[in-house]
């Protein structure tokens, strides 16, 4: 049935130093993340392991590493492609170990023993048994081989798997990508000129047949196989300093991120294991809009995290200031790296100030800040049932704040307008600009004076104000945006709305959407009220108005063109009007645009129905004249 | 002295030969959108930490490039970062940089360290 005819050959060599280089080099990693996690994470990681979440966790790792489903709902092609060959070689590799189990059990089975199997046993296809195991390596070298096919033509023309531009890679990469491309169809040479002698199925059986009409096969067999040794030794070599680390990376990323751990700081632990995880692969460029309509494509994300991989970190940190902060490629990224916060801890490298002078006018031992703002605090008698805090792009856009108190009015609600004359800022600005230590300072100041009104509900109108609010505060209170607001006073027949004859199109402000997850509520006011047009790119894949606070760095012009562009992207259903729900999205947008642009507070304020006689009297708004 | 209810002011001349142009240097090489400010001043009237504060961003500018660098560093630390200056500015400046631009160059000046450019 089966003859063992050899159990060592010289080729090895090559495959196995390139193996144990690279398992070394593995291990010492896995080392260094676990020491540089913080006390809490390692906690919540052995926690986290053999727990219902390490069923979840394989499942994801066998999904997304082995099948890679988020590629392929991005595109197919691209995604079988990568399925292709990572399924492929798994199973491969999975399959080489159960012959060596089935056939030779008693042998000591060293690693190099599966991979060269072919040419150290003879073995006959000819049983049932045989032909399927010949057959499934067959298929599955196939596979792999088609999946490199399509990875080679790829990188000659990107758009047949849907990417406008793939990345531009580095040496170690270009090694690694060689030596890659060559392993699979080097092993298919290697298995069809020795399965004359072992045996092999239709791929292999059938060039070996082929060969053999016009070549002596035995003579390439010890070469092939040397070479195909050779390029997985240094692929193994290579692959710690190049994108495919991120093999074996990615299903430890999941593993550490399933246990809850996230970024703490750059170049270490998690952050260090998101590095290595990023494949490189490209698929964020598309997203980025600093690319297109920016043209600044070296400033992807994908370029940010491989400066931070090799240590450049001036460029990195020029990155990073540049970045937006949309969240795009987060929400694109198949690996789930979470670069916005690899980019924030990046820039908190900079403190500003050293704490004690930097927003000194807080401190209440002088006297500037309360002063002023203590009497808003005070003017509050009664409890209200609501503190409003417009938040400073809200005042930008003053229809916004009188949309609101019309609301609150036309709803009932006792509400008090906490920053009316003004307050201090919530302090997502800072921390975007990497001022954590400032922010705190203006997070300890609003925190005090919106526990101060007495309110059980925070309404706020401005997405970065609530994702602040809902992140960083610890408020004791409800924290809610004024879309969930009003859909919950629409909800209660609180407010009602009249129907209005227009085509409406909603843009997800990127705090509001990616950033907090509520892309419902405003749909469900609008659906209700106007023919609501979906946008092209709509909810996660929203596009950014360009005029985002995350980017310190962005010139007013590519914000322009940025805002342009999107805005021409966001109507190309034509709408008559275009609703948001973010003031700095609002105000953006009105530079370029050829129609209204309205807050939804705004929308739905202007469209009330005609209140019953004993509700509250309705202020006037005088939006239009604002807009 | 006889108080006779007035003084004379100090005098606000600028001598140029004397005055640091370092920092502005610095501050144009770093955000040059600094040189597109026409001192309108909307910055300064929209301004979230000029309600409680005299902060001023118009000023600071024209103290920059005057080489007045007196309390500048302390100054740009009133600055919330909030972005209102940035909206409202009519030429475009990147004013949360510039901001963060000043005070990062009157540091190193303070401490002796910016380089001439
Ligand atoms: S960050 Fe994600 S999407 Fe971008 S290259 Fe890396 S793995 Fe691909
Ligand atoms: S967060 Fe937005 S701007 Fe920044 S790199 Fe990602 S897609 Fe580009
Ligand atoms: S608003 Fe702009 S142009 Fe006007 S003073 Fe301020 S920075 Fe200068
Ligand atoms: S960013 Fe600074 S200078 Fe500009 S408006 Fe806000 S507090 Fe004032």
């Amino acid at each position: 049935m089966f003859r063992e005819r050899f159990s060592y050959a010289p080729f090895v060599w090559p495959f196995v130093i390139g193996l144990i280089f690279f398992l070394c080099f593995f291990v010492a990693a896995i080392v260094r993340v676990f020491k540089e996690l913080p006390q809490s994470d390692k906690i919540k990681f052995g926690k986290s392991l053999f727990t219902k979440q390490t069923l979840v966790s394989i499942k994801e790792i066998f999904m997304e590493c082995l099948l890679h489903r988020r590629i392929f709902q991005r595109d197919p092609l691209l995604g079988f492609m990568h399925m292709s060959i990572a399924f492929g070689w798994f199973m491969i590799i999975v399959l080489g170990h159960i012959e060596v189990k089935l056939y030779c059990p008693n042998h000591l089975n060293l690693p190099y023993f599966p991979i060269f199997f072919r040419y150290f046993v003879k073995q006959t296809d000819s049983t049932l048994g045989g032909a399927i195991f010949f057959f499934l390596m067959d298929f599955f070298l196939l596979m792999v081989l088609i999946g490199i096919g399509i990875a080679i033509y790829k990188r000659i023309n990107s758009r047949i798997v849907g990417m406008r531009r793939t990345t531009r890679l580095k040496i170690y990469d270009w090694l690694a990508l060689y030596s890659l491309w060559s392993i699979f169809p080097l092993r298919l040479l290697a298995e069809s000129f020795t399965s004359s002698i072992s045996g092999g199925s239709f791929l292999t059986r059938g060039f070996g047949l082929l060969f053999d009409s016009f070549v002596s096969n035995s003579v390439h067999v010890v070469p092939t196989w040397w070479a195909y040794s050779t390029a997985l030794g240094v692929f193994f070599i290579a692959m710690p300093f190049s994108r495919y680390m991120h093999i074996l990376t990615e299903p430890f990323l999941i593993l550490l991120r399933n246990a809850g751990i996230r970024t703490v700081r750059h170049g270490q632990g998690y952050a260090l294991t998101e590095t290595f995880a990023c494949s490189r692969c490209g698929i964020c460029l598309d997203p980025c809009q600093m690319v297109l309509p920016g043209r600044m494509d070296k400033k992807a994300t994908v370029y940010f995290i491989s400066n931070l991989r090799y240590n450049h970190m001036e460029t990195a940190r020029e990155m990073a200031e540049m970045c937006m902060q949309c969240g795009r490629c987060v929400a694109a990224c198949p690996v789930g790296i979470d670069s916005c916060r690899l980019k924030l801890s990046v820039k908190t490298d900079n403190q500003m100030g050293q704490g004690d002078t930097y927003l000194q006018y807080l401190n209440p031992a002088s006297d500037a800040l309360p002063a002023e703002i203590q009497p808003v605090v005070r003017q509050m008698p009664e409890k209200p049932d609501v503190v409003y805090f417009a938040g400073c792009m809200s005042h930008l856009t003053p229809a916004i704040p009188r949309a609101m108190q019309t609301l609150f009015k036309a709803a009932g609600i006792r509400y008090r307008y906490l920053d009316e004359n003004g307050s201090v800022c919530c302090g997502r600005p800072l921390m975007l600009a990497g001022q954590e230590e400032a922010a705190r300072q203006l997070i300890a100041k609003n925190t005090e004076l919106i526990v101060k009104s007495g309110a059980q509900t925070l309404v706020t109108s401005c997405p970065i104000c609530y994702r602040v609010f809902t992140e960083e505060y610890k408020l004791p209170i409800r924290v809610v945006h004024h879309t969930v607001f009003i859909r919950d006073l629409i909800a209660a027949g609180k407010l009602s709305t009249e129907p209005v004859q227009e085509r409406v199109t909603y843009h997800d402000p990127c705090d509001l959407g990616r950033g907090s997850g509520i892309y419902e509520a405003p749909r469900e006011i609008l659906k209700d009220m106007a023919v609501l047009q979906r946008a092209y790119e709509e909810k996660d894949q929203a596009l950014c108005c360009g005029g985002s606070l995350g980017s310190n760095l962005m010139p007013y012009e590519t914000r322009r063109k940025i805002a342009a562009d999107a805005f021409n992207r966001l109507t190309f259903r034509n709408p008559d009007v275009l609703v948001t729900a973010c003031p700095l999205c609002k105000k953006t947008f009105q530079d370029v645009a050829d129609r209204p642009v309205l807050d939804i507070a705004q929308y739905v304020a202007t469209h009330l129905r005609a209140q019953k006689a004993d509700a509250a009297p309705v202020e006037e708004t005088p939006y239009r004249a604002a807009v | 002295m006889v108080n006779f209810g007035f003084t004379i002011n100090k005098s606000t001349r600028i001598d140029y030969d004397q005055a640091s142009k370092d920092v502005s240097r610095y501050v144009i090489a770093h955000e040059p959108s600094a040189l597109l400010c026409i001192g309108c001043g909307c910055c300064t009237a929209t301004c979230s930490a000029g309600q409680f504060t005299p902060f001023n961003l118009r000023r600071i500018q024209l103290q920059v490039h005057r080489g007045e660098l007196a309390r500048l560093e302390q100054e740009t630390e009133k600055c919330m970062l909030c972005g209102k200056c940035q909206m409202v500015c009519p030429r475009g400046v990147n004013t949360r940089h510039l901001v963060m631009t000043i005070h990062k160059a009157m540091t190193l000046y303070n401490r002796g360290e910016l380089k001439d450019l």
